[in-house]
């Protein structure tokens, strides 16, 4: 079996000082392989924020480790991490986090601008960039900015965004948090086949049905693991336990 | 490369908000364009008093009562300038000069009040390179005899003759009865004297009739212009003159009731004057570019504090804090440049047009345009430098959550 893409073993993430202090997260151990679709559920106030902080290198913990894609980035310099962002993670946000001045096409350059891996040419960055759009069907919507899309529109255009430097992990920060039914089973799709295809998704959501898509489930509460698992028996899926 | 591309971002940061971007410019516009008008207004200044000292006349020496000193002011006589023309060697002519009140000038039926009448030695169209256009000036005989003559400034004979030639007419000058016996040639404003608006009379006249009854007696002169024969000679010939004129008055060389000056004096005292004013208008114009850059700082903080999720964003997609302190300095310098830019344009502009409509001098100092676009860099930098810190201290996950 191949390597796991995240090892994180005792990790803990510790706000505030003396008495003041808040443990976010209470001693966390979960690994992802390749491949996987995740759902991390848990109300607000359980560490899963933090969690997915710490995931998407936005954070570093207080104590643990955390090795992703063979590497402990638990103790990397802000710098490294921002390099790892880059070139390793896709995000996909609740509000979409487009730059609303900059047209879809422009929005999905942005994280090209700062790899510091390749020096990519402005025609082969325009050109990643509209592959990547037309991989989540917005090939004919370019040049259109934010405010000219429709939610679903925009997530797609996020989408892209995390794709275009082909991350090994793409965390989605609740991404249908903010969409209509409709466009929820649109953007759910494009990861189902994002997932179909070999990539590793990372999806934070508090909504049952939407977490049932994942093929494994992780339920986080008072900064620890619940459990961790497939459907049926999971506190989280459970309405009333939450 | 990478700085390109970030380079291209601010660019377009500041494209994004044109009419913001153009204001925030205008302080540094305005400031550097004054620091090159201020300069060029105050070289053209320096300039403009060279050429109306260098007008009264070439080689000139200036020999006038020591300002300041009790009763200095009357021991200067027109024999003192006569003993200067005979006794002082390389002197090409002198032209001593008084003045009374202004006077009622009558001719030709018209009334002009408040006239300078002037008098002085025949000499003086030589001396003072000031030719008289039709008749002749009086000779030194005419002013022997106190003959009763006048030469009229070219504005005054239009006055009071139109285009009748005024010579051989008879004017009233005070109570006086002079006949006209020629016209200068119009020589327009010197050192703020009207030489065209006055008349010239032999100065044994003025003294008879206009200055007799004043307390200081009627043989004093207000200066004697010298020429010297060349310019070697001008040193040579203040050295006589100080020795002269100290011998005739009885007072030490080192502490003269008299000054002696050359244009060039005279220059380097103007200039002394207008160096402290010139220094005050480059502070007024520095502090405009210092206001300017402040308000670079204050929209850039303004910026980045609108601009919080933007940075979050950038920072998820992995730009490092370098990269956006670099997109935020970059932001404030290209401000400041282009106000530099255009700063430089608006001042050479604006420095011809005061020069062509403002009824001022200017002459552009070619090393203020460097120094006022070096200063807007400056400015650009420093003043850039913080609202760029801020934003690069952002923390992703706060910057974010920001609405």
């Amino acid at each position: 079996m191949s390597t796991p893409l995240i090892e994180i073993q005792g990790m803990t993430k510790v706000y505030g000082m003396d008495e003041a202090t808040v443990h976010a997260l209470a001693g966390v151990d979960i690994t992802v392989d390749k491949g996987e679709f995740i759902a991390i559920m848990g109300h607000s106030g359980s560490g899963k924020s933090t969690l997915m902080n710490i995931l998407g290198c936005l954070d570093r913990p207080t104590s643990g480790t955390y090795i992703f894609d063979g590497r402990d980035v638990s103790r990397l310099s802000r710098n490294e991490l921002a390099e790892v962002r880059n070139q390793k993670l896709g995000f996909i946000f609740q509000s979409f986090n487009l730059l609303p001045r900059l047209s879809a096409l422009a929005n999905v350059m942005l994280p090209m601008l700062y790899n510091m891996e390749e020096d990519i040419s402005d025609d082969e960055t325009e050109r990643r960039a509209i592959a990547s759009l037309q991989a989540v069907g917005l090939g004919d919507r370019l040049h259109h900015h934010p405010n000219q899309l429709s939610g679903g529109q925009q997530q797609r255009v996020a989408i892209a965004r995390a794709l275009v430097n082909n991350p090994p992990l793409i965390l989605a920060d609740e991404p249908t948090g903010n969409l209509d039914s409709r466009s929820s089973v649109e953007i759910m799709d494009i990861l189902h086949n994002l997932h179909r295809n070999g990539a590793t998704i990372v999806m934070v959501t508090h909504e049952p049905d939407i977490a049932e898509h994942a093929g494994r489930v992780v339920c986080v509460k008072d900064g620890m693991i619940l459990s961790d698992g497939r459907g049926g028996n999971n506190p989280c899926l459970n309405k009333r336990l939450l | 490369m990478k700085f390109r591309k970030i380079f291209r971002t601010a660019w377009e940061g500041l494209m994004l908000n044109k009419v913001r971007s153009f204001l925030t410019t205008l302080g540094v516009i305005i400031g550097v364009a004054s620091v090159i008008v201020m300069l060029s207004v105050s070289a053209g200044t320096e300039a403009a008093i060279a050429e109306q000292i260098n007008a009264l006349g070439a080689n000139l020496i200036i020999v006038s009562p020591m300002r300041g000193i009790p009763g200095a002011g009357r021991t200067m006589m027109i024999a003192d300038a006569y003993a200067i023309e005979e006794q002082v060697v390389g002197v090409d002519g002198i032209s001593a000069e008084q003045g009374p009140a202004p006077q009622t000038v009558k001719g030709n039926g018209v009334t002009l009040d408040a006239i300078a009448v002037i008098g002085t030695t025949a000499d003086f169209p030589n001396v003072r390179d000031y030719a008289v256009a039709s008749g002749a000036y009086f000779t030194a005989d005419e002013d022997e005899r106190k003959a009763k003559v006048a030469v009229l400034g070219a504005g005054i004979a239009k006055d009071l003759f139109g285009d009748v030639s005024p010579l051989g007419q008879t004017i009233t000058v005070g109570s006086v009865k002079l006949t006209v016996i020629g016209v200068m040639e119009t020589k327009g404003m010197v050192s703020d004297i009207d030489y065209d608006g006055r008349v010239y009379l032999p100065i044994n006249v003025v003294f008879q009739k206009f200055m007799s009854e004043m307390p200081i007696g009627g043989d004093r002169v207000r200066t004697i212009y010298v020429k010297a024969s060349s310019q070697e000679s001008i040193p040579s010939i203040i050295t006589q003159i100080t020795a002269l004129l100290s011998e005739r008055h009885d007072v030490s060389p080192s502490q003269p009731d008299f000054t002696v000056q050359t244009q060039q004096d005279i220059i380097a005292t103007q200039e002394a004057t207008t160096a402290a004013f010139r220094d005050l208008l480059a502070w007024v114009a520095g502090v405009s570019l210092l206001v300017g850059g402040i308000g670079i700082m204050n929209i850039m903080l303004v910026s980045v504090t609108e601009r919080t999720r933007e940075i979050g964003l950038r920072q998820a997609l992995g730009a490092r804090a370098s990269d956006v302190l670099l997109q935020f300095l970059l932001e404030a310098i290209i401000l400041s440049l282009v106000g530099g830019l255009v700063g430089v344009g608006v001042g050479v502009g604006g420095s011809y047009l005061f020069g062509m409509f403002g009824g001022m001098q200017t002459a552009i100092v070619p090393g203020s345009i460097p120094l006022a676009f070096g200063a807007a860099a400056v400015v650009g930098i420093f003043f850039g430098y913080y609202p760029a810190t801020q934003a690069a201290k952002l923390d992703p996950i706060e910057a974010l959550r920001r609405e």
